[in-house]
């Protein structure tokens, strides 16, 4: 479903402060799994997340996507293989994946303040210039879902920790990907909270979503929904996991 | 098409809601923005509505005027000048004129003091314009008095004002008989301050002219076009002048708005990061931007004409006027007629919308191309 291929992630190439956050890295990962990438910080887990996320391009090495996982993005054409190779594409089609294929939720968030739950959520449909109405009615169901009918018009910055990261869920899936990421999800939720979102990315395999997530919290790669763990260390994979 | 409308129609939410949650930065632009348009439109407005004030009195100005020059200088000219004014082919007519200054020590102020030729004022009488009947605090029937070329005073009865219409020419007019001009002045009756000449063929003036220089060589003839273009180069000046003043508020204009709608916050930068991450194109976080800056453009710069329009037409251009008008004791008080030049708001439009737009674009552009990936880090 998502295959890299001796996937290699360099900054600062050339000079005194380069650093290799993902050295050659060989992984398949299967659809309809909770996939998660274990290991401290600074193992690279956020930069292969990120990679896989079309977020950016690897230095060398190739990614491939299932053919059927990047819905009707114009660039597909009738001939290609099951497989698409996504490293080599513009930025403008990478976008398009971004938006169609992958649904984000990020450590720190990332919900723009300011705004009310109900506009984050529909942030992600705007660039697809579907009907407002149908756009609002589908991020009204996402926060019945996640019980967060009643917030809708408040200010993100107002909502509890727990609530602030179900809405980002909730923008996640706002534009019904098949593969969900989350990096160090659980970093900033209690217990509880953490076991909650547990319960919730469960539910969401469920529905036959793919999931994909980075922690070092046993909370997380421990519980039992999970179907896989890869363990991750100084930018490479840990023993059999790939 | 309809997705492409329905995506410009979220983009413009967005948009709208972004003006609102940063409303204290936008407020502040709009403000300054309003300012800078106000000022630019004022002096345009002012300065054009003004060369067409000059010319259209300019219209009844004498066709020709003959000055006799001493050592390249003005010079009065005699009265027997008029007899070969008269004889050369083509002129219909040629006039003397009596005109001065007088220098008002009381109020600091220079009067035009002038024995009309088709007026008729009575002996002891003088006719004065609205300038110095305010300045003075005088009025028809009263009595103002002058220091005349002897040292002795001559007094004279106000007969009555000129009409408010003509004032931007007649604020400091003073009207007199010939005799008492020349008695005040001490001026002989051999000769006048200059000559007017009308011609039959306008055509002809320009030969006729040559003519006068040639008959009379120390003669200056001067040309009522002439005199319109030099009103015109006058107030172009002055707006000039002050356009250069203003071009420096402009540049501190610029310099403001690119710290201020340029200079993206951290908190801007991330948001953009956070767009890209999750779906949007370069060219959607440009669109919200663009918008923003042609909401903020655009409101400012019909606001900043409206309240020039109103400064230079309603309120005679209190601001500007004392450096505009001319520099005077005697301020001409009259309501310039409502003139717009299309071509100078025009010029206007790009001397401020571009930099604001440019100023807001390219930085979001910048910031735009970024890889998304540095959200994740952040």
């Amino acid at each position: 479903m998502i295959r890299l291929l001796n996937v290699r992630k360099g900054f600062n190439l050339g000079r005194t402060n380069e650093f290799i956050a993902v050295g050659g890295v060989d992984l398949s990962l299967e659809g309809n799994r909770i996939t998660v990438l274990k290991g401290p910080s600074g193992s690279g887990k956020t930069t292969l997340l990120s990679l896989i996320g079309c977020m950016s391009r690897p230095t060398s090495g190739r990614i491939s996507l299932l053919r059927n996982l990047l819905g009707n993005n114009g660039f597909l054409k009738d001939g290609d293989t099951p497989e698409v190779e996504v490293t080599s594409l513009p930025e403008r089609f990478l976008t398009e994946i971004r938006r169609q294929t992958f649904g984000f939720i990020f450590q720190q968030l990332n919900l723009i303040k300011g705004v009310t739950v109900l506009e984050n959520i529909l942030l992600p449909a705007y660039p697809l210039g579907k009907k407002h109405g149908v756009v609002k009615k589908r991020a009204e169901e996402l926060l019945d879902m996640f019980g967060l009918g009643d917030r809708a018009a408040a200010r993100v910055e107002w909502l509890s920790g727990g609530e602030a990261q179900r809405v980002a869920i909730a923008r996640a899936l706002m534009n019904d990907p098949p593969i969900i990421i989350a990096d160090e999800p659980t970093a900033h939720l209690d217990s509880k909270l953490s076991r909650e979102f547990m319960d919730i990315i469960a539910h969401l395999k469920g529905q036959g979503k793919t999931i994909i997530i980075a922690s070092h919290d046993p909370l997380v790669f421990e519980a039992p929904v999970v179907d896989r763990v890869i363990a991750v260390r100084d930018g490479m994979i840990d023993g059999a996991g790939a | 098409m309809t997705s492409w409308i329905e995506k410009q129609r979220s983009i413009l939410d967005y948009t709208l809601s972004s003006l609102i949650r940063r409303k204290g930065k936008n407020i502040s632009l709009f403000i300054v923005y309003t300012l800078v348009v106000f000022i630019l439109a004022s002096a345009m407005f002012f300065t054009e509505a003004m060369k067409r004030e000059a010319s259209l009195i300019l219209k009844g100005a004498p066709e020709m005027v003959v000055q006799r020059l001493l050592m390249g200088r003005y010079d009065p000219i005699p009265l027997d000048y008029l007899q070969k004014i008269r004889g050369i082919r083509g002129v219909i007519s040629a006039d003397a004129r009596l005109w001065g200054y007088y220098y008002d020590p009381a109020v600091g102020a220079n009067y035009t003091v002038m024995a009309p030729r088709n007026q008729s004022i009575a002996q002891g009488k003088i006719i004065i314009g609205k300038g110095i009947a305010r300045v003075r605090m005088i009025n028809k029937g009263d009595i103002l008095s002058f220091h005349a070329y002897d040292g002795q005073v001559r007094s004279f009865t106000i007969d009555g004002e000129l009409p408010a219409a003509s004032e931007l020419v007649s604020a400091d007019l003073i009207l007199i008989t010939e005799a008492g001009f020349r008695d005040l002045f001490g001026f002989p009756a051999s000769h006048a301050t200059d000559i007017v000449v009308s011609v039959r063929n306008p055509q002809e003036l320009l030969t006729i002219a040559r003519k006068i220089s040639e008959q009379l060589p120390d003669t200056r003839p001067i040309i009522r076009d002439e005199i319109v273009r030099t009103y015109d180069s006058v107030f172009d000046w002055r707006g000039g002048m002050v356009i250069v003043l203003i071009m420096m508020a402009l540049l501190a204009f610029v310099i403001f708005a690119w710290e201020k709608a340029s200079g993206l916050s951290a908190e801007e930068k991330r948001e953009i990061g956070i767009l890209k991450a999750i779906g949007w194109e370069t060219s959607d976080v440009i669109a919200v931007k663009t918008y923003e800056g042609s909401v903020v453009s655009f409101f400012s710069f019909a606001f900043g004409i409206l309240l020039a329009y109103g400064h230079v037409f309603f309120s005679s251009a209190f601001l500007f006027a004392p450096a505009l008008k001319g520099w005077s004791v005697l301020y001409p008080d009259f309501r310039i007629t409502p003139f717009i030049d299309p071509h100078q708001v025009g010029i206007l439009f790009f001397l401020t919308v571009v930099p604001y737009t440019v100023a807001t674009i390219v930085p979001s552009w910048r910031a735009a191309i970024v890889d998304p990936d540095s959200v994740m880090r952040s």
